[in-house]
């Protein structure tokens, strides 16, 4: 995504009941929010081609019809349906997509390639710009599938299992990381034909075995685009770092707040410094409420590698706020100074454009907020 | 014959009603989805079970597969189940 410090940044909101854009005015300050897209459909991701800028895709799913892909090659002027969703091959006992999770656009040199994340947890490929979806047989035939997805047990999360967080390797398109909750991380460098976990120096507490190869759950990952060997990832169990060549993760959550914990479902990576991070924590004590500890709202932000953290919250409430921000409804802009947003189960949308030293509200009243993305224009 | 399509649908028909031809429902389907590209799958999953949330009823009795058979006079309504409170 080309943006500069001039650009106005739109946000594409997913929200339980639909689509939104959220436009900052030319003042950079007044934001203007959009009449709703696909309103009463689940719309768990809308993501913009940074490949060409104007080809949006989007995870939508209307309550009583089955999952679907809408594409716009306008900007989002209009819509029009993918002419073959993501769907499993018809099979005796075959499988069925519930919905579709995730969206990622291909690598740079691969334009009109998209992959998506479903539930069940599977991977598709598109490579015609979202039109047509063909499953990654690589992975979704893989012997080993149901056993890392956690499908023929009873480990499954509520919603049910998920694939998401598609993450492309800038330099080599053969190269994709994604995560299964509950699963793990997998790992591929033939381009999906042969995937590996990636789970070593997770412990979870949950598996019998706690640093077992795969059962994990991964709450959000993030590839570094500029140093594509460095990996975030905000699990269930904590925040961890891993450097690829070492191959393991590293628990560095163990920095934050013992009062404050390093549970959550975001993580945001600054796109020009692999040693800042952004994540928002989670309440994981005991019936895990998800919400904001202590009803206190605040952000968390490394900037030497998860060895030390510190706190953001100026702007959002001082108590009795419980805000739960989702996997992908944190994000940033790719600004100087960056930008930084969240959107909220509770239907607000906050941003900060000093890097999270101060947050505003952007808008409120909005549908439960499932996923955020910010781009330039539109 | 006539078929009653449901609200959830009529972004694919235009209408509230369509006319359509088969000898069971599944060709029944497969007429309409040649009339409206994209109404079948929004209504059957990948491996032909109609989906959670949509009932069919041939005059008043519920179709329980595609492999119901139909007769020339039948009319087809295909109805947005209650899926929520």
């Amino acid at each position: 995504m080309d943006i500069n410090r001039s650009s106005q940044i739109t946000l594409l909101i997913g929200t339980r009941k639909g689509a939104f854009f959220l436009r900052c005015g030319l003042n950079g300050a007044d934001w203007t929010l959009s009449d709703p897209i696909f309103l009463g459909a689940a719309v768990n991701h809308v993501v913009m081609d940074p490949r060409d800028n104007k080809t949006l895709l989007m995870a939508a799913q209307p309550g009583h019809l089955g999952p679907t892909v809408y594409r716009s090659i306008d900007g989002g002027q209009t819509w029009q349906e993918g002419s073959a969703p993501p769907a499993f091959p018809k099979a005796e006992n075959g499988e069925t997509v519930r919905y579709i999770f995730w969206l990622a656009p291909g690598h740079a040199s691969e334009p009109g390639v998209w992959y998506a994340g479903t539930c069940p947890p599977a991977l598709f490929r598109s490579a015609d710009g979202g039109d047509t979806w063909q499953g990654v047989a690589g992975f979704n035939a893989h012997p080993m599938r149901r056993t890392w997805a956690s499908l023929d047990d009873e480990g499954e999360i509520p919603d049910g299992n998920i694939l998401h967080s598609i993450q492309i390797d800038p330099r080599d398109p053969r190269h994709m990381y994604f995560g299964i909750s509950a699963g793990g991380i997998f790992e591929t460098t033939d381009q999906g034909v042969n995937w590996q976990p990636l789970n070593s120096g997770m412990v979870s507490y949950f598996l019998p075995e706690p640093e077992a190869e795969y059962g994990h759950d991964p709450h959000a990952l993030r590839i570094h685009p500029l140093h594509p060997d460095v990996l975030y990832q905000q699990s269930h169990t904590g925040i961890y770092r891993m450097e690829r060549q070492k191959g393991r993760w590293e628990r560095v959550g163990q920095a934050m707040p013992a009062a404050v914990g390093d549970i959550g479902f975001p993580v945001v990576l600054h796109p020009r410094d692999p040693n800042t991070a952004w994540v928002f924590p989670m309440d994981g004590t005991e019936i895990w409420p998800r919400t904001s500890p202590g009803g206190r709202p605040a952000v968390y932000c490394t900037q030497d590698g998860g060895s030390s953290w510190q706190r953001q919250d100026a702007g959002f409430p001082r108590e009795h706020a419980y805000f739960t921000v989702k996997r992908q409804a944190m994000t940033a802009d790719g600004r100087d100074p960056l930008g930084l947003y969240l959107g909220t189960t509770g239907g607000e949308v906050w941003g900060s454009r000093d890097e999270g030293l101060s947050w505003v509200k952007l808008a409120d009243y909005l549908p439960e907020i499932l996923a955020l993305e910010a781009v330039a224009g539109l | 014959m006539k078929v009653i399509i449901p609200s959830q649908l009529r972004s694919y028909t235009q209408s509230s009603e369509a006319q359509a031809h088969g000898a069971t429902l599944g060709e029944l389907l497969l007429d309409l989805e040649r009339q409206y590209p994209g109404f079948r799958f929004r209504m059957v999953n990948e491996q032909d079970a109609i989906r959670e949330h949509i009932r069919v009823f041939i005059n008043s009795e519920v179709a329980s597969g595609l492999d119901t058979p139909l007769q020339s006079d039948d009319v087809v309504r295909i109805i947005g189940a209650l899926s929520g409170g």
